[in-house]
């Protein structure tokens, strides 16, 4: 019988996530054996019953749509790993 | 003066009240305490010494006016360090947010606060409360008071340690899958993880957000329902917050205890507990008929399913959750990088912890198109279930009572390079979770090795009086809040 690998440079990418050799051997395995053991999830009678999304019945809770005070810049920006006048700075995206 | 440091707050409360002993007083003998004993258990990965005498002092000075605001008023109150405290480190265990300070307060920081606690400082964590030994925290491997070779459970293992140890006499934690409950569990304190949507999470550093809760941690069930109390309540910044009115828990404590049902799921007995925690359980089972309870055998036939569930559920929403970690807008940036996209896999490569990437994967395969049905959707569907279970059960049943964790604490890296190992320390507390229901630990026994066995109460939506009061008559007819761990 042949087993289905998880494609770990895939799911790295997906999760923008740069692994070692070390790490893709390692998580390669334990993926495999949880996934394995997520199998038998397979096995319950669902029936025809709805995929619960929370446990509780709240629908669509929304606050009243008025501008609030929030944050000075300087706040907000207090934990930004680099910044520049009053703005996060990244690396150019666009040439 | 440590003798103080295991006093029950509602004993503190009334000293305070007596002007026995001042908040100031008060404070610095946990902060001495603190300082003479955290180098053993390492519960706080951060003081804030200065802060918490000056919120003392501001209590004394109400005091001294009449202008006391609540029993918590100058009683010091430690914090999982995922909950937002202004000003304070919200490290989450990680690496990737070693220097991130709270810009705000999360609600149930400024429902303390507005009660007048003395908010010490940070406790330990796995890394994102992802674990169930504290030991995947980035920064130190908080130690079990009870013997410091064993863990403290987790994944608040620091505000479950830090209580037990008599450092603080209160705390906070979350509970995503047995967080709270089984921490308390193993360090035979009182820890209850509220009705999803009791408790704010505004301000809680998200896991799995249709699993999480913020709940109290302390060494015994008055002071547990004090607590409660306060953080309880409704929140217009937590959509998922219920707007239901709160009980005095505290108060409800002390009403003459009606009989009850008690439910007894044969699934929580299997042979993949414990047989000294088994027997520990059987023995509370007894005591509560002999109470004149009625003892009712109940099924909950999906329980085997709990865990996976629970895996794809909580993983999925995480890999989500996580995503926010870039190292663009906060949290940490990689000197290596060279384009965005660079920052994204290096930050996040150098910041995350092995446990948080492999669950970070394992919930991005679970979503991805190709098993998205398979694997998501479908443990969507058993949750359902699971949560039916319950819902029937509570017709035949009031409260629903079973261990709190399959096995007492156990040795440091004992279960640390084994997942789904280290996964099974929740499999009595993950169903809770899922269906969205309240529980709670307190202690029922000690092991042969002298470590505590948690004993678990489950109720209803929104029923926490009913688990709290059932809890309180078996914790005053026995003497495990008299019993403090060796440690000095």
């Amino acid at each position: 019988m042949t087993k289905e690998h998880i494609d770990i440079d895939h799911i790295a990418a997906l999760c923008r996530i740069a692994l070692t050799d070390e790490e893709r051997k390692t998580f390669s395995q334990q993926l495999d054996t949880m996934i394995a053991y997520l199998d038998q999830l397979k096995t319950v009678d669902i029936g025809d019953c709805e995929p619960m999304v929370q446990a509780l019945d709240l629908h669509n809770v929304l606050r009243a749509d008025e501008g609030e005070v929030s944050f000075p810049v300087e706040v907000a920006l207090m934990n930004a790993p680099e910044k520049k006048n009053n703005q996060i700075l990244v690396p150019r995206i666009v040439e | 003066m440590e003798t103080l440091c295991f006093e029950s707050v509602e004993n503190l409360s009334q000293m305070l009240a007596e002007k026995a002993i001042s908040s100031v007083e008060l404070t610095e003998m946990f902060i001495g305490r603190i300082k003479n004993i955290d180098p053993k258990v390492q519960a706080f990965l951060y003081l804030d010494e200065e802060r918490s005498l000056r919120l003392a002092r501001a209590s004394d000075e109400r005091r001294a006016k009449g202008q006391t605001l609540s029993p918590i008023d100058g009683i010091a109150v430690g914090m999982k360090d995922l909950i937002a405290e202004e000003g304070q480190t919200l490290t989450c265990g990680s690496k990737i947010l070693e220097h991130y300070i709270s810009p705000y307060d999360a609600t149930v920081t400024q429902r303390l606060l507005g009660k007048g606690a003395v908010l010490l400082g940070r406790l330990n964590l796995d890394e994102f409360a992802m674990g169930s030994s504290t030991e995947t925290s980035a920064y130190q491997k908080t130690h079990n008071p009870w013997n410091l070779e064993y863990v403290p459970g987790g994944s608040s293992g620091g505000s479950a340690a830090a209580v037990c140890s008599g450092e603080v006499p209160l705390s906070l934690g979350s509970d995503t899958g047995g967080s709270i409950r089984q921490p308390a569990a193993c360090c035979g304190i009182a820890g209850l993880k509220p009705t999803y949507g009791l408790v704010s999470r505004y301000g809680l550093s998200a896991l799995a957000s249709s699993l999480d809760q913020i709940g109290p941690f302390a060494r015994n069930v008055a002071d547990l329902s004090m607590l409660l109390e306060i953080i309880a309540g409704h929140d217009e910044r937590d959509s998922t917050s219920c707007n239901v009115t709160i009980p005095p828990y505290r108060a409800l404590l002390k009403n003459t205890q009606q009989p009850r049902r008690i439910g007894v799921p044969r699934e929580y007995f299997s042979e993949g507990i414990d047989g000294e925690v088994r027997q520990a359980v059987f023995e509370a089972i007894e005591f509560f008929r002999a109470q004149g309870h009625r003892i009712v055998d109940i099924s909950l036939p999906h329980t085997p399913y709990a865990i996976p569930v629970y895996y794809v559920v909580m993983t999925a929403e995480a890999s989500s959750n996580l995503a926010r970690y870039d190292g663009i807008r906060y949290s940490h940036r990689s000197r290596e990088a060279t384009d965005a996209m660079d920052i994204y896999f290096k930050s996040r490569a150098e910041g995350f912890g092995s446990e948080v990437k492999r669950r970070i994967m394992l919930g991005t395969y679970v979503l991805s198109s190709d098993h998205h049905d398979a694997y998501y959707v479908r443990a969507q569907k058993v949750r359902t279930r699971i949560r039916e279970d319950f819902m029937k059960a509570f017709r035949e049943a009031d409260v629903i009572l079973a261990p709190t964790a399959p096995t007492t604490a156990f040795k440091f890296g004992e279960k640390l390079n084994d997942p789904l190992k280290m996964y099974m320390s929740d499999v009595c507390t993950v169903s809770t979770n899922l269906a969205g229901l309240p529980a709670l630990s307190i202690p029922c026994g000690f092991s042969k090795a002298k470590m505590p066995i948690g004993l678990q109460f489950i109720g209803k939506d929104f029923h926490e009086h009913e688990i709290l009061s059932i809890a309180y008559q078996f914790e005053k007819a026995h003497d495990f809040i008299h019993q403090f761990p060796p440690i000095n």
